[in-house]
Formats: C-alpha cells, structure tokens, sequence
C-alpha cells in the first residue's frame, strides 16, 4: 500500500491513493493541453462572427441585389438561367438529356456523399501509389481513358479538360526510377528541386481525397462556364459580351 | 452613490441574481459556469483542446454558415413585416423596400448576399470537413446529417429566389422545375405538387414563401440543433 499526500498539506484538501501492487502507480497524462472555452473558444467565435458581419454588412452597402422588370411568362429571357449554384447542372444539361443531368446526377452526387462514412472511403487515408501499385495503375489508367471516351462521346469538354488534367496528374506522381537525361532532368536539375515539394504534396493524396478533388474542381468548372461564358441559345460567350 | 457602488447593489438584488447565477469575477469556477449555465453556450464542453482553437483547424466554416443562418432569420423576418406573396403586390413591395421603406435596401441586399454566402459557406464546410477526415466513426451519421442541410441550404435559398417575383426570379424557377420534372415517374406529378398546378402562378408563390419562411427554416433549425448536439457527443476532431 502507498500513501500519496500533496505538497501543501495544510491548504489542500488531503488525497489518499489505495493502489494494489500489480497495478501501475501513474495514470497517463491527458495527451492535449486543454484550455477554458470561456473565454478562448468563445472569444474567437465571436470575432469570426464580427467580421463576417461586418464584411456582409459592407458588401451589403456597396452592392445592390438584383432586381429585374415584373415577371413576364410570355416574355423568355435568353438564356434564362437557374441560380448560380445549379448552373453547373444547367451547364451538364446541355451535354445531357434532362433526366440525366437534371436527376440522375444530382442523385448520384448525394447518394455518393451520404455512403462516404459508411463504406470506408479514405479512412486510412494511404497515399495514391502506396499499395497494389500495378493493379491500381491499370484500373486507374482505364477508368480515367473510359470517362475521357464517355465525356467526348458527349463533347463535354468542359468536364473533359480537367478530368484529362487530373487524371495526367495521377499517373505522373506514380514512383518510378528515370535513368538517362529524363531522369537527369526529373532528379537533377533545379527544375526539379523546385517541384519536389509539390510532388511530395501530391504524392501523399489518397485515392479519395483525388476523387473528392476532381468532383470539386469540376464542380467549379462547370458552374463558372453556365455563369460567366455561357450566352442566348447557352452559346460560348466571354464574360464581357453578357 | 458612485457608479461602482451602484453596481454592487443592482448585482447583490434578488432579481438580478435569479437572472445571472454567478459573478463575472475571472476565475476558472466562473468560466466554467459561463459555459454550462448558459443555454447557448452549453453545446460546448466547458475545456477545449488548445489544438483545436487554432483557425486552420475548422477555418470557421460551420461556425460561419451557423452565423448566416442566423442573419439570414434575422433580416428574413424583418423582410416578412413588408412582403406580401401576391401577384403583382410581391413585385411592389421589392420596389417599396428600395425606394420607400427605410434602409429597406440594405435590408433586402444583407439577405441576398448573406443566402449567396452560406450556400458557400456550408459548401466549403463540407469539403474541409471531407479533407480532415472528421466524417469518420463515430462521426458517420452527423456526416449524412450535414449532407442533408447542405440540401437543405440550395432548398431554401432556392425557394427564396422566387419571391421578389421579377423575370430573374420567374425564369430561374421554371428552368429548376423543368429539370425536377424531369425524374422518371414522380417528376410531373412532384412538379404539379411544388407548383400547386402546371405553371408558376401565385399557387406556387404562395407554396415557395411558406416553404421558404416556415417549413424549411424549421426543417434547418431541427437538423442544426441533431447536428450541433452530435458534434459535441461524438467529440472534438483531432488534428491529423
């Protein structure tokens, strides 16, 4: 048996540990320092909110909301745009037949969010190229030559652009030993240097985090193309001639 | 009496000390119960991990998005004292809040811009959201959870869109619905439903506002206060 009393015996009120003998005399310490929530986190909460309120507030003063002449059935403005965050949807409808970009994939979008948790997606969170490299360099190369054939089927070029890209982008971070002057070029040269970081950056990005990254940058994609370039009869415009 | 005596008496009346149960002195016992005898402030634990205050650590995204919806209810019932959902009153009273009614502008601008906003905001909540990895056990189900207010986010700013009923209004909503009825089977008969009959009338006026002012907004305020109630439950996120 031991007996444990604090330092200041005539302040404090006494503690008296009863250990048994198998058990290991210290508890292991918390691993994060806390802080009081008032008045750190609450603090930083409010200022957040202030500076939005005041950035809305300015925003607000400057800029009028629109306001357009009474609505008119008989009269269609052209085009006649959705609000802008259903323009990338506006913009696939274009590509697509309505139940396709107006159902279909809206649907997937939001069945595809609600699995994430469930079905494992990125929980462990290994790079890219860390496991089964060959096996997922063949799945990956198809997979993204497939999309590409699928979005030119539909001249979805748009979508096709950065999907290309990012796909490229994939394959080039796969680990491999360059010999000769390209691998001179992609090891040696301060060119190299310079992008290894990105590189290592890249490197480290699960197979998820990619998908995640590509629907987001084709989210974005195609919802500044159906708002800013998309003119009468969803013609190509550029942002000036609207 | 001096101020400060003044004080000491107002803070030591019953009244007042039935109002605030404890005193503002700076000690860890009354930051404490700042937080937990506070029914706003009591959705969070009374300590924090220091790790978790810094600001990459959320970007603030949810706490932003939870802030516009509450400018957005804010200005939105002030906005509700001048609108009328009737053809052709609704179209008037947008030009009666620009031109007559004071700072009625501002009123109506901090709403628009502030709808633009969360519907980013919770966007971009998501994603951080996704990228830390904090959707993970036990964290699955407050996932779906916001999944479904983010829905909830387009519905509302979307059901708002129609109400200044002008041509951008009208026409944004007829090209909506026409891809709604575009779903095999239910979408005419979900286009007719949302519409309250075959073109954009003042039925469907009517039916946007209610959704837009009462039904959505309560759907959004249950679905904040499950989600709100999970984060603290399941815990803070852990920096990776």
């Amino acid at each position: 048996m031991h007996v444990e009393s604090g330092s200041q015996g005539a302040t404090l009120p006494q503690r008296v540990a009863l250990l048994h003998r198998q058990l290991p005399a210290r508890l292991e310490a918390p691993e994060e320092k806390l802080v009081m929530t008032f008045p750190h986190l609450i603090v930083r909460e409010v200022i957040a909110m202030e500076i939005l309120l005041i950035v809305l507030g300015l925003v607000s003063l400057f800029y009028d909301a629109p306001l357009e002449s009474l609505a008119n059935p008989n009269k269609t403005p052209n085009p006649a745009k959705a609000p802008w965050y259903f323009l990338g949807l506006q913009e696939l409808l274009h590509y697509f037949p309505p139940v396709v970009a107006g159902v279909l994939i809206p649907a997937l979008v939001v069945i595809a969010l609600i699995i994430i948790p469930y079905f494992r997606v990125n929980f462990e969170r290994d790079s890219l190229w860390s496991q089964r490299r060959p096996a997922r360099l063949y799945g990956l190369s198809g997979g993204v030559l497939l999309l590409i054939l699928f979005l030119a089927w539909f001249r979805v070029w748009a979508a096709l652009a950065p999907t290309a890209l990012i796909g490229l982008l994939m394959i080039s971070i796969f680990p491999s030993r360059e010999r000769g002057l390209w691998g001179f070029l992609i090891h040696r040269t301060a060119w190299a240097r310079f992008f290894t970081g990105v590189h290592a950056g890249l490197a480290g990005l699960s197979l998820a985090a990619w998908i995640m990254s590509w629907f987001i940058t084709l989210a974005v994609i195609l919802t500044v193309v159906g708002t800013l370039f998309r003119g009468p009869g969803w013609s190509f415009v550029w942002p000036w001639q609207l | 009496m001096n101020v400060l005596e003044l004080k000491e008496r107002v803070v030591a009346t019953p009244v007042w000390r039935s109002i605030f149960r404890h005193r503002y002195l700076d000690s860890n016992r009354n930051r404490a119960l700042t937080v937990f005898s506070n029914v706003f402030l009591h959705i969070h634990p009374v300590k924090v991990p220091e790790k978790s205050l810094r600001l990459r650590h959320t970007m603030c995204l949810g706490g932003l998005s939870f802030a516009l919806f509450l400018a957005l209810t804010v200005t939105g019932v002030l906005l509700m004292f001048y609108y009328r959902p009737a053809i052709p009153q609704a179209y008037r009273d947008m030009k009666e809040l620009e031109f007559v009614v004071t700072s009625g502008a501002l009123l109506r601008n901090l709403h628009r811009w502030a709808a633009h906003a969360m519907v980013l905001f919770v966007f971009l909540h998501m994603a951080r959201v996704f990228y830390s990895g904090a959707y993970r056990p036990p964290r699955e189900f407050n996932w779906v959870v916001g999944v479904l207010l983010l829905i909830l986010s387009l519905l509302l700013s979307y059901t708002g869109y129609l109400l200044p009923w002008d041509q951008l209004a009208f026409w944004a909503i007829t090209v909506g619905t026409n891809m709604a009825e575009a779903a095999p089977l239910i979408g005419p008969k979900f286009k007719f439903l949302l519409l309250g009959g075959n073109v954009i009338g003042e039925n469907a006026l009517v039916r946007f506002y209610v959704l837009h002012c009462v039904v959505l907004p309560l759907a959004a305020a249950v679905l904040l206060a499950v989600h709100f109630w999970r984060v603290r439950k399941d815990g803070g996120v852990r920096p990776l």
